[in-house]
């Protein structure tokens, strides 16, 4: 848009992405994403248009939303990219299958339902097995594929409930069917491109998003190709849309011997149009960087009216946007899930997209590309070997998050591979190809290593690691063996042109091939390596301080190197750096890029900071390496993470921290935990988002927990006494000299739920002065104690009555990196911490770049940043905030008070409260009279209450009407599922007892059905609290941009 | 039978005639095989492009690393033979999957006689073509680089040959497409005859018009206008084909004596034939256009359509007869894409809207041929 020298202003509740910077835009609104908020946003604002087909479904909504409320109209706003038409065609199921049947495309048999009565009706048309998709959600919320009449209703219900506007489509499954997408480009002038197309290796009846997906597609001939091609262009003409949009096709694998259902019109041609998605969506940001065709770019300047043919192509430098892109390589995209955390949840993949975040790896082979993309994955360093020991002569073949080790299983155990094929749907093709990655473990495990065969295994895909296993090597002497015999990666570039032109991309890939086209600049540059797939307890906030340390290193004059495996961040869009290698975070790959800089010289330094806990790990081996590292040590990280050398550390500095140790045995943790007395929290070190961490409240608790730390083998176990407190956590940067602290954030919930999933408040509203020195005192001795250079993230607990005689300040955790709270705390505080970091890194210290040690001046401003969790489609997780973080991603809510802040946060979250919302209420001993502020508030906003027993006595207790429910599901009706599903309650609150597994079984029913009916659903009394408290002051809320609310001085007087 | 046969086939090595070795594995037939070697960046589409006439005497460089995917199947040869010298590719696959798939792409070259090199560097070999120029090249399995250096060196250049002699059909001959049933006019009158001038023209180009209601004869390179006109043609389409335009003066001057006579399009090296007509010369590009993701902007519309190209030389717009407009160029590079007479019923495009393999966008020239056919029948017909 600036490009184009247009005002522009973007609006975003999300402060953790790089889009809500703010010079990405003229003005940046970090606010609800609401009718009322962009209304008035649009009153203030006046612009000429409004661009919605960029910010996914939720932009369309929320055009669509405007639009009925007749704002758009009222302020004269123009929709660009798709109107209000198109966005209705596309995603109303009737619209859009009477448009497809006018123009001659086939779709399946299919009914739209409003009622369970119509959808009885329907199956009988559609049949079993059908797919249930309801109306205008993301990633298929609600619906999936039932099987039987028992699944069928409970599908159809879920689905209406997700459904904004309670229709759902009940459609003739495809199952087995390949799948297919097309990405399509379409300017007023009519001129129509196909940007790419990809196959999912997974055939019909896998969510796309949770598909592995491979670009372009491999087994279809020229024929088909252009079948669908032609297809994909004919609807997005047929639509109108000016801009991007997304065609998915099932395919028929073989309409020679089966016959296919179609609408008569078009009953001859072997494929049914699935969906259109008449925006910029995941699997365009995919394509994007599949092919290195800017699409989200070209759509920008197609919607404000330039033509494909007079956008220039950023790529080439020399053509045009007016194209279709060559590949040369094959791209395949592997999702991540979240399974790894939530070992309950189901695995079985549907409709219903389950998957955080993806990876992406490109080979001049498949198999390449897939042993790359599943070596990015980062999971557990489960290579393509990995496989579960009850996986016997017949793994499972139906669709998991496993499914792709299973058949490698099932090859290795002999299963015939048209068997394969037959049970799991995947093309022979693929299955094929994986039988060659298995055929050439078999010749690995049984051949001497000859350089033809290391070379073979290479081309292959084949990890360093991998090979050591199978030949029985150290994975360092197979890299060793590999530079003795000249065996090592040439990096070839993604240029949209299979090399037909010369490009200027500076995008690359390695490969085993003769010609490297990416020697090394010459000029002074650094790498910094990128947090790979978004997964839950690292999410798109690293991604936004990649992309800033980029900045930051270009600003000062240095060569910025991303290396980076996740397609749907900024730091891998080719323009972000001076040169990008998409390539899995892994020792070898790092090493291995880093040679190829080094060419005849020094490795560049690398930049472990930003880039969450995948690029910290990466610190002790290249340290081993003898690579240079920017910023803190290897050793400084070593002190933070080992739990012995920290506490020494903080013993020395005489810094307060909970007692506890690392134990390795199950006797060292009863005597440990009877020493410091219960609870305690416990984890196995080393470990990322709090993963398998629990609050203990006794022995036998204590007991099972070891039980399964020695099962995973997760090496030693912390066990912390947990000190009941509030939460409170900083983020600081360290020159050696001075400590910066930009500022302090205060958690809502107390200690006990993750940080990450905890609501926290900058700056902080409880703290005492005294508490607040000890916090900056503790912080600036340790960074300077640790030597830290850079950013160091530190998490406290408030529990005066632990230390009668201080602060009451304890020490949780430190680390000596970037931390999800960055994007947050820049934002509000206006300091530039990631380039501060990267300039003290470069040399220049804090006073240098003009900034005291510290603590950095308060804003004028309240900030609330608040998690949000994608749970509703994790069937069999249970949603109870603890020690485990659980949420995906995170909202804000700023305004001048608390709270107005926390109002929008809990708008912005979906766990906004109005005055009359019925309540239903299940409240532990432990925090009952914690409540009862809350129930007394809640009686006077007018809700209406219904309870469990205990709560509901305790509610009548104060003369307050209460409806009793039974708790128990088996203790007749309504039970507290029936009310949640029958809409009499509206929002929940259900607060559990430590973290006793069978006090959390009873209320599992509860958070459960809440979260799938979409209800907010309160699990910590904190959060009620701060939710409810909005009830008693119902004032308003400001709308303005960010920089307005930290200098008010800066409002103009009408706005104020 | 291992899966990983590559590791089993003899080595190979495509040397080019500048001095350039790439090392691969012999694939196909054995044997030598020599051309002008050049890429085409198209992700599908082997088995047409294969058997594509304009490929004769080329040593075909698919740019895309995975070949033979979906196998080989009975419908998409697009001429009675494979064209290409040789064939040179990063993977051949041997395990095809496809319900249509007959054999593999590694047996229907062997069967046919056609060398082809595997494992191959194809990106830096593209990179070198692209900025070299194409080169004449040879495939060998027996020689050293020197070796065959010296004996590509003997050979003739590619543009030292007509190639459409050895591609164009010798006797005239009516196409027949059991696929393709002929809807004759409802009134009774014999369908509108379409006479196609096989300079190597492809299969898929007769079928269209075969669909759109037309008899085909095609004819010999060799044909006068006077031969062609004796046929009583309601429309005559000049063919694509291998080679230098510039050797062809006798299909020149055949185009000259239709124009004028009867409706006529040019597609490719009929382009750029009937550009001769115009005046134009023609000249060699240094590393053609082959793919199926050329944009062409229509000149008179502004559309813009994305077209498959295989073509090595150009028409050069610059002394084009005043009554001919260079009615489409390359987006690109911005060469002539297709001419169009002021008043005669002549048209010509330098793609391949027939596709097979590429992209439909540009299909329904087609239609316009044909109803400027049908258009010129009324005439006739009132006359």
């Amino acid at each position: 848009m600036r490009e184009e020298g247009i005002r522009s202003i973007l609006v975003n509740s999300n402060p953790a992405t790089i889009m809500t910077d703010e010079e990405v835009a003229d003005a940046v609104y970090i606010e609800p994403l609401t009718v009322e908020v962009l209304e008035r946003i649009i009153a203030r604002e006046r612009p000429d248009a409004m661009l919605p087909t960029l910010g996914g479904q939720t932009g369309l909504n929320l055009a669509m939303d405007l639009d009925e409320a007749g704002i758009l109209e009222k302020y004269n706003v123009r929709l660009l990219g798709s109107n209000i038409r198109t966005i209705r065609l596309a995603e109303d199921r009737q619209l859009f299958r009477d448009l497809l049947t006018e123009i001659g495309e086939p779709t399946p048999a299919s009914e739209i339902v409003e009622t369970w009565g119509q959808a009885l009706a329907a199956l009988d048309v559609v049949g079993l097995p059908a797919v249930i998709r309801p109306a205008y959600t993301l990633g298929g919320t609600g619906g999936g594929i039932a099987h039987t009449h028992e699944d069928y209703e409970r599908f159809i219900k879920s689905g209406l409930a997700a459904s904004p506007i309670s229709q759902v489509l009940v459609e003739q499954s495809l199952l087995g069917w390949k799948e297919l997408e097309y990405e399509v480009m379409r300017d007023s002038n009519d001129t129509c491109i196909v940007i790419c197309n990809m196959e999912n290796l997974d055939p019909m009846g896998v969510h796309t998003g949770d598909s592995i997906v491979v670009a372009p597609s491999q087994t279809l001939s020229d024929r088909e190709y252009h079948m669908l091609r032609n297809s994909a262009l004919k609807i997005i003409r047929a639509l109108g849309i000016e801009g991007g949009c997304n065609v998915q096709f099932a395919l028929a694998p073989r309409p020679d011997v089966v016959p296919w259902a179609g609408s008569d019109s078009a009953a001859r041609l072997p494929y049914h149009v699935i969906e259109v998605n008449p925006r910029v969506s995941r699997s365009s940001a995919l394509a994007s960087k599949a092919t290195g065709y800017p699409i989200a770019r070209v759509a920008a300047k197609i919607a404000i009216g330039r033509t494909l043919h007079e956008i220039q192509n950023s790529v080439t430098e020399k053509t045009t946007a007016a194209f279709e892109p060559a590949l040369d390589y094959v791209v395949v995209k592997i999702p991540r899930w979240p399974f790894d955390k939530f070992g309950t949840g189901d695995r079985r993949l549907g409709t219903q997209m389950k998957a955080t975040g993806e990876v992406m790896a490109i080979d001049r082979t498949f198999e390449g590309a897939l042993q790359k993309a599943i070596r990015s994955l980062e999971v557990g360093g489960r290579s393509l070997l990995w496989q579960k020991p009850e996986w016997t002569s017949e793994p499972p073949l139906d669709a998991t998050d496993e499914r792709i080790w299973a058949v490698l299983a099932a090859i290795r155990g002999g299963m015939a591979l048209a068997e394969i094929s037959r049970r799991s749907g995947i093309d022979p093709w693929f299955v094929e190809r994986l039988a060659r990655i298995v055929e050439m473990e078999r010749v690995l495990l049984h051949d001497e290593l000859t350089p033809a065969l290391l070379y073979q295994a290479k081309r292959l895909g084949f990890g360093d690691r991998e090979i050591a296993t199978l030949a029985d090597w150290l994975p360092e002497r197979v890299r060793s063996q590999r530079e003795e015999w000249g065996i090592r990666p040439v990096y070839k570039m993604v240029d949209t042109c299979a090399a037909e032109f010369d490009a200027v991309t500076p995008y690359f890939y390695s490969t085993y091939e003769e010609e490297n086209e990416a020697p090394p600049s010459g000029r002074e540059r650094m790498l910094v390596i990128g947090s790979g797939p978004i997964r839950i307890g690292q999410g798109i906030e690293f991604d936004y301080c990649s992309v800033r340390a980029a900045r930051a290193l270009q600003e000062a004059g240095v060569q910025a190197i991303l290396a980076n495996s996740n397609p749907e961040t900024v730091s891998t869009d080719f323009d972000t750096s001076d040169r990008l290698y998409f390539e899995p975070l892994d020792e070898e790959s790092i090493r291995d890029l880093l040679a190829n800089e080094a060419g005849d010289g020094e490795a560049p330094p690398t930049i472990v900071q930003f880039g969450g806990q995948t690029a910290v790990n990466m610190a002790p081996r290249l340290a081993s390496a003898a690579l240079p590292i920017a910023g803190s040590s290897a050793e400084a990280i070593d002190i933070a993470e080992d739990r012995g050398r920290f506490g020494e550390i903080l013993t020395s500095l005489d810094i307060p921290q909970p007692p506890g140790s690392a134990v390795s045995k199950i006797e060292d943790a009863l005597s440990t935990a009877t020493a410091i007395g219960y609870p305690v929290l416990v984890r196995p070190s080393y470990v990322l988002g709090g993963r398998a961490m629990e609050v203990v409240q006794d022995a036998e608790e204590l007991g099972r927990f070891f039980a399964f730390a020695l099962a995973e083998n997760t090496g030693a176990v912390l066990i912390d006494k947990y000190l009941l407190g509030a939460e409170v956590e900083v983020d600081a940067i360290c020159d050696g000299v001075e400590v910066l602290i930009p500022g302090i954030m205060e958690h809502i919930e107390r200690a006990g739920v993750h940080s990450g999933d905890s609501m926290a408040v900058y700056p902080p509203q409880y703290l005492t002065p005294e508490q607040r020195d000890a916090i900056v005192d503790y912080t600036t001795r340790m960074a300077l104690a640790m030597d830290v250079r850079g950013l160091m993230n530190v998490q406290f607990v408030i529990a005066p009555a632990a230390q009668p005689d201080g602060p009451g300040v304890f020490v949780i955790e430190v680390n000596p990196r970037s931390s999800r709270t960055v994007p947050f705390l820049s934002k509000v505080t206006g300091v530039p911490m990631v380039q501060i970091a990267v300039n003290i890194m470069l040399g220049r210290s804090l006073a240098d770049q003009g900034f005291p040690g510290g603590l950095w001046p308060e804003q004028p401003l309240v900030a609330v940043k608040a998690p949000v969790f994608s749970m509703s489609k994790l069937v069999d997780v249970d949603t109870f905030l603890g020690p485990e973080m659980k949420s995906t991603g995170e909202v804000m809510g700023v305004d001048h008070t608390f709270e107005p802040a926390v109002r929008k946060a809990m708008i912005a979250s979906g766990l906004e409260v109005r005055p009359g919302t019925p309540f239903l209420l299940s409240i532990s001993d432990q925090t009952k009279d914690e409540a009862l502020p809350i129930i007394r508030t809640l009686h006077e906003a007018g809700c209406r209450l219904y309870a469990t027993p205990g709560t509901a006595r305790l509610i009548r207790a104060l003369g307050i009407p209460a409806e009793t429910i039974p708790k128990r599901l088996n203790e007749g009706h309504p039970n507290v599922v029936d009310v949640i599903r029958d809409g009499l309650v509206k929002a929940v609150i259900n607060t559990l007892e430590g973290g006793r597994a069978d006090v959390r079984r009873d209320g599992f029913h509860i958070r459960r059905t809440a979260t799938e009916a979409r209800i907010p659903c309160f699990t910590s009394i904190d959060t009620a609290r701060a939710a409810v408290a909005s009830l008693a002051t119902p004032g308003s809320y400001a709308v303005r941009p960010l920089s307005e609310y930290r200098d008010p001085s800066t409002i103009a007087p009408a706005n104020r | 039978m291992s899966l990983l046969r590559t590791t089993e086939r003899p080595r190979a090595l495509l040397v080019l005639a500048d001095g350039r070795a790439f090392e691969g594995v012999g694939v196909g037939a054995a044997g030598h095989a020599n051309g002008e070697v050049v890429f085409n960046t198209s992700m599908s589409g082997y088995q047409e492009a294969l058997t594509d006439p304009s490929y004769r005497g080329q040593i075909l460089t698919a740019t895309f690393p995975l070949q033979g995917n979906y196998g080989i199947d009975d419908i998409s040869d697009e001429s009675r033979e494979v064209q290409v010298r040789g064939f040179v590719v990063r993977e051949m696959t041997d395990l095809p999957s496809h319900w249509r798939s007959r054999s593999t792409l590694h047996q229907y070259l062997a069967d046919r006689g056609i060398p082809a090199i595997a494992e191959v560097d194809t990106r830096a070999l593209t990179r070198h073509l692209r900025s070299r120029g194409v080169v004449m090249g040879t495939i060998t399995r027996d020689e050293t680089t020197d070796e065959a250096l010296a004996r590509l060196h003997g050979e003739p250049d590619y543009a030292a040959v007509d190639y459409v002699a050895t591609v164009s059909t010798n006797a005239p001959y009516e196409f027949r497409d059991p696929r393709v049933i002929l809807d004759l006019p409802e009134d009774g009158s014999p369908p509108p005859r379409i006479v196609v001038v096989d300079l190597g023209v492809k299969r898929n180009i007769m079928r269209l018009l075969r669909q759109r209601g037309a008899a085909v004869t095609a004819v010999p390179h060799t044909s006068t206008a006077a031969d062609i006109l004796a046929l009583r043609p309601d429309g005559v389409l000049i063919s694509p084909g291998p080679g230098d335009p510039m050797l062809l003066d006798h299909v020149v001057e055949m185009a000259g004596g239709l124009i004028g006579r009867t409706p006529v399009m040019g597609i490719c090296l009929g382009h750029q034939v009937i550009g001769r007509v115009f005046g134009a010369d023609c000249y060699k590009l240094k590393f053609g256009h082959r793919g199926a993701n050329h944009p062409v902007r229509d000149e008179l519309t502004g559309r813009v359509y994305i077209t498959a190209q295989n073509h090595g030389f150009a028409v050069d717009g610059d002394h084009l007869a005043s009554d001919v407009i260079a009615s489409q160029v390359h987006l690109n590079d911005g060469t002539v894409e297709g001419l169009q007479h002021r008043r005669e019923p002549v048209f010509t495009i330098q793609y391949h809207s027939e596709a097979s393999p590429g992209p439909n966008d540009t299909e329904f020239l087609f239609d316009r041929f044909m109803s400027s056919v049908r258009s010129g029948d009324a005439v006739r017909h009132a006359r």
